[in-house]
């Protein structure tokens, strides 16, 4: 075992992985994560804990986390690039290890430019692609990238996990890039909201036929729409996001108060579908600001219970 | 080049208010190539200014002077028979002229008239685009002759991002992505090898991450 996280034991038995996805308050109330806790116990083997996701200030990702991590949930603390330099990142995957986080998500991070303080600086220091290297050194050769050593033991115990968008541009390199990802130390992916299936089997494909589904554990991004208008932003302003309009009519073809529960079983059936196919290790299921529907979206997909390993 | 612009009018005529005589002082590198401070930019700003205070009952003496180049010491020294005429200076350089200015007449009332943009070039008549951060570390050999750390984003040197979407940079739809235009040349030149490398944490000592930084060249020093 590499960290020894309950989402690698699960994975690595072989079965079929749910993440979750937590999004931390834009303030310090530890409540509002133990709520969402609420929901998400018992369902998902992990839940993502994001890292002022959309460049919003919010709760710090590693308080977050712990807080989880008290209400007997596990963590996928995601971690950008967009606010620290390798000094801090160092030191708050040093710090997040030593406080029981075992699952970290490397992220680049959204431009600052679309959150609430678009007149801040920016780092990138690292790109989300040497965050992926340097975990790996720290946990694997037990060095900082100062060369500096750790004794045995004193390491950080991570599973290391990225995000990768089949649907992005170019189309034609981006499972290379999920390859240079494998080649740069990850364990696992999630993928960006999966909407387009056919766009995603392709990928999935070629990923299949480079042998990289056996390097990594490939998680599919599932999102249920809430409504029309959630789903025709996700279309127009979401970039990197491919919705296509046989999504769009499915949700419209439902009456408004029926396009949750119709966005539900379009996730539903997706999730059964991605459980079948050759290459996908799991789900990660980002109901976003939606947590109270987790429970019900897996019982449909027949996913519950959990495994236990 | 140094791609800058001049400020709003409304800015300048804030920093000149309580004067009655100024100079304004171009430069005929950089900012005359990019229209933004050189004789021409010098001759309207002046009439610009003239015009704005006659009209508020507060008349403005601008003299007008287009220096070669206003960072380097020689030229600025031209200024030191002229500048004690003057309330102050507004130089329409990029800003190491009025900082050039400023540090050899101490005393003197220094403003700037532009913005330094960025370093660049034309893309067509009237755009200018950054090309270079000046890093003090340049790879853009690797990357197909395409500069990552200017002209991405976020600076990658493993893009593109999940951002991408049809050649365009999420942060701004008038804006190339620079990795797809990397990785489209590298592919197309059959050199998918050199996109598959990890590229290493960039080491940034050279950029101003190091601290100001200086050229020394012992070979011209007199």
């Amino acid at each position: 075992m590499k960290s020894g996280s309950n989402l690698e034991k699960i994975l690595t038995a072989g079965h079929f992985a749910v993440t979750g996805e937590c999004g931390p308050p834009r303030s310090a109330d530890h409540n509002v994560v133990r709520e969402k806790a609420r929901f998400l116990k018992g369902c998902v083997d992990a839940v993502n804990v994001t890292d002022n996701q959309t460049s919003v200030v919010r709760m710090s990702s590693l308080a977050a986390s712990l807080i989880l991590q008290q209400e007997g949930l596990e963590a996928n603390m995601q971690m950008v690039c967009r606010d620290r330099n390798r000094i801090a990142m160092q030191s708050d995957i040093l710090g997040a290890s030593a406080l029981g986080i075992k699952n970290l998500l490397c992220l680049s991070g959204d431009h600052q430019k679309f959150g609430d303080h678009p007149d801040s600086k920016n780092v990138f220091d690292l790109d989300s692609m040497q965050l992926i290297q340097t975990v790996k050194l720290l946990r694997d050769e037990r060095k900082l990238l100062s060369g500096q050593e750790m004794k045995e033991g004193a390491e950080p115990r991570l599973f290391i996990g990225a995000a990768v968008n089949p649907f992005a541009d170019p189309f034609e390199f981006r499972v290379y890039r999920l390859a240079k990802k494998i080649a740069a130390g990850v364990d696992f992916v999630q993928t960006q909201c999966i909407y387009n299936m056919d766009k995603f089997k392709e990928y999935l494909k070629q990923a299949r036929d480079l042998g990289l589904t056996e390097k990594v554990f490939i998680l599919a991004g599932i999102t249920p729409m809430k409504s029309l208008g959630m789903a025709r932003y996700m279309q127009k302003s979401v970039p990197g996001m491919d919705v296509p309009e046989s999504a769009i009519d499915r949700i419209r073809g439902a009456e408004k108060k029926d396009q949750a529960r119709e966005g539900i079983k379009m996730a539903v059936e997706q999730m059964q579908e991605l459980k079948e196919m050759p290459g996908v290790a799991g789900v990660h299921l980002m109901a976003i600001e939606w947590e109270e529907r987790v429970p019900e979206i897996m019982e449909l997909a027949g996913f519950l219970p959990r495994p236990v390993v | 080049m140094i791609v800058a612009q001049r400020k709003p009018l409304e800015e300048i005529l804030e920093m000149v208010k309580s004067y009655n005589k100024i100079l304004l002082a171009g430069c005929k590198g950089c900012v005359t190539v990019c229209n933004a401070g050189g004789a021409k930019e010098v001759g309207i700003l002046a009439s610009t200014l003239r015009l704005a205070r006659k009209k508020d009952d507060r008349p403005l003496e601008v003299d007008e002077l287009t220096l070669e180049r206003q960072c380097d010491p020689e030229y600025i020294e031209t200024l030191e028979d002229k500048i004690r005429n003057y309330q102050a200076v507004v130089s329409m350089a990029c800003s190491v002229g009025p900082q050039f200015i400023a540090a050899r007449f101490p005393g003197t009332a220094v403003y700037p008239a532009l913005n330094t943009s960025f370093m660049g070039g034309a893309k067509e008549h009237g755009v200018w685009a950054e090309y270079c951060q000046g890093c003090g570390d340049c790879k853009i050999h690797l990357f197909g002759g395409l500069c990552p750390v200017a002209r991405c984003a976020k600076s990658l040197f493993n893009g593109p991002c999940g951002g991408s979407s049809k050649g365009v940079c999420e942060v701004d739809k008038d804006t190339d992505c620079v990795w797809h235009l990397i990785v489209t040349k590298l592919m197309e030149e059959g050199k998918l090898d050199r996109l598959m490398e990890v590229r290493p944490l960039k080491n940034w000592v050279t950029s101003r991450d190091g601290g100001p930084r200086k050229v020394v060249r012992e070979d011209l020093k007199i």
